[in-house]
């Protein structure tokens, strides 16, 4: 079986490669990283049916042009609302299609959405650290940010005509406020500011990355001692720096540190938050911790269900056809 | 018993806290706890995350919850001991030469010490692995002598090479990659906490104690041959 090859005309900054990640190694100061919507990036491999947490690519707003070079293969896009155009031709994401020889893909900043992936139906070449391809930006381990001028291998290519076309998206409320666990350092705070963070509007600010994502909103003024002892950190806790702004952190954040944490959002709550963008508002609502197992459990069985779903075959495209048909009536007058 | 304060961090992890201000003592508690979880971890669990007075315990939601994994951790503390176990001493070689101690000047002027009283005092330490944090592989270690405690630079330095040995107060950290740093750099070692060894990746655990050795250029030289051949 011939390899595939792409060749990245262009890639903005911050596209990376990303597997599942690499949970387990916090205490050496390693987060988990992988992608930053993990829903999208799952469904990314359910809609060409592959095994779940392999190599695909992160894009950013950045964006990524690329040309097949060699080989032909299917590919899926998900995750926000970027615009994607084969051979000049307008598509979106959330859709599976088929790369061959000499055909130019792009994938950009559409009408939504900060992360979009991208998978092939085989296995994307990347670089490995600790056991993950998955790219710890700020010290580039993993993978890597994928550079203008690189060549992608996809090997164990397959091309697969019945998984064309669009890919439902997951239903969620896009509007909803997301859910914390107030703490651990709420009592580091003026009297009434964890109520304040919980119950008034903040905006995503431009200072936006896979670290961390800081907010811009009412002053969440600290009471006394700014320090703590330094202690560990987790992907959705809220910190709060000196001058009373909140920071959100993110798949690439530092395992421990010494600003007071006044909230930690709930990880089914995660994927939703990074596909905002700077200048969209965002609110958070306090749950307990006991709603936040259950408001957990009951996404991810609605995720399996949807991924379930999403990934059989649609069928070949004369089957396609006649399902439509039998829908709409007019495709066949 | 030891008490301790348990904190619920969103649907999937506990904060066990020791006390809220630094100590030894909390530290220690800490280490016994991690060990004990180690040895026999609660169901569910996914990893833990030592720090100076806190140990966070991170759990899978789907199939435990805060309630069930206090109740295990409750029992442990129970019959907590300190970590009697002899933990492994490290011995690093480091070049205190230029050009890999740029501020080794100014920090011999705030100790108001000779710059070789300074290296002499560094490497005279007993160091320990206090916890991990900042970015992948670095190792906070306590054990700066009080003589050249300084704080940190007023504004931070951009692109310090990796294995840099940075101090701040009383606190020493080998750099692992190339990073901004508001620490005094006043050498270089010879040896990088990111092992590349797959079994063993990390070369320092939390806990670990760690003597320095001074080396000349021409000595460390040979060893980072030595170690890219190895």
């Amino acid at each position: 079986m011939v390899d595939v090859k792409l060749r990245v005309s262009f890639a903005g900054p911050f596209v990376t490669f990303q597997d599942e990640g690499r949970p387990g190694h916090m205490r050496y100061g390693v987060s988990a990283s992988g992608p930053m919507d993990r829903l999208s990036f799952a469904a990314a491999h359910a809609a060409l049916d592959n095994p779940q947490g392999q190599t695909c690519l992160e894009i950013s707003l950045g964006g990524i042009q690329f040309e097949c070079s060699e080989g032909e293969v299917t590919l899926a896009i998900t995750g926000g609302e970027f615009s994607v155009e084969l051979d000049g031709k307008k598509g979106t994401s959330w859709s599976v299609l088929t790369l061959s020889q000499g055909r130019k893909l792009s994938i950009r900043p559409g009408t939504g959405g900060s992360w979009a992936y991208l998978a092939f139906a085989g296995v994307l070449g990347a670089e490995t650290w600790l056991e993950s391809s998955a790219t710890h930006a700020s010290s580039g381990f993993g993978g890597g940010a994928v550079r203008s001028g690189q060549v992608l291998t996809v090997r164990e290519a397959r091309i697969c005509p019945d998984r064309e076309g669009e890919i439902a998206r997951y239903s969620q409320r896009l509007n909803d406020p997301f859910r914390v666990v107030v703490g651990p350092q709420d009592e580091r705070f003026e009297a009434g500011i964890p109520e304040l963070f919980t119950s008034e509007t903040f905006k995503v600010s431009d200072s936006y990355d896979r670290m961390g994502m800081r907010l811009i909103g009412p002053k969440l003024a600290l009471d006394g001692a700014l320090s703590i002892p330094s202690e560990p950190i987790v992907r959705g806790s809220v910190q709060v720096s000196g001058d009373g702004v909140p920071t959100v952190l993110l798949a690439d954040h530092q395992t421990t540190g010494g600003y007071p944490k006044i909230a930690t959002i709930i990880s089914c709550d995660i994927d939703r938050l990074v596909q905002t963008r700077a200048g969209q508002s965002v609110r958070f609502v306090a749950v307990t911790a006991e709603e936040a197992i259950a408001a957990t459990r009951a996404e991810t069985s609605a995720q399996r269900m949807y991924l379930e779903e999403i990934s059989a075959p649609r069928g070949t495209l004369e089957q396609r056809l006649l399902r439509e048909n039998l829908i709409h009536g007019e495709i066949f007058p | 018993m030891i008490s301790a304060k348990f904190t619920a961090i969103a649907d999937h992890a506990l904060l066990v806290s020791f006390a809220d201000e630094l100590s030894d003592d909390a530290h220690q508690s800490v280490m016994a706890l991690d060990k004990v979880i180690a040895d026999a971890p609660p169901y569910g669990l996914s990893e833990t995350v030592p720090a100076l007075v806190n140990l966070l315990v991170d759990f899978d939601p789907l199939v435990t919850d805060h309630k069930a994994i206090e109740t295990d951790i409750r029992d442990k503390l129970q019959d907590l001991k300190p970590v009697t176990q002899q933990s492994v001493l490290h011995r690093i070689p480091i070049c205190y030469e230029a050009p890999f101690c740029p501020d080794l000047p100014a920090v011999a002027q705030q100790a108001g010490m000779s710059e070789d009283a300074v290296i002499n005092a560094h490497f005279g330490g007993d160091y320990r692995v206090l916890m991990y944090g900042f970015a992948p592989g670095f190792a906070y270690l306590a054990g700066v002598p009080q003589p050249i405690q300084v704080p940190r630079k007023p504004a931070p330095v951009r692109d310090v090479p990796e294995c840099s040995v940075i101090i701040a107060g009383p606190q020493c950290l080998i750099t692992t990659l190339v990073m901004p740093t508001g620490w005094s750099i006043i050498g270089r070692s010879a040896v990088q906490n990111l092992t590349g060894d797959a079994d063993r990746p990390f070369l320092f655990d939390v806990g670990d104690q760690v003597k320095f050795e001074r080396i000349d250029l021409q000595r460390f030289d040979q060893l980072k041959k030595e170690n890219a051949h190895g």
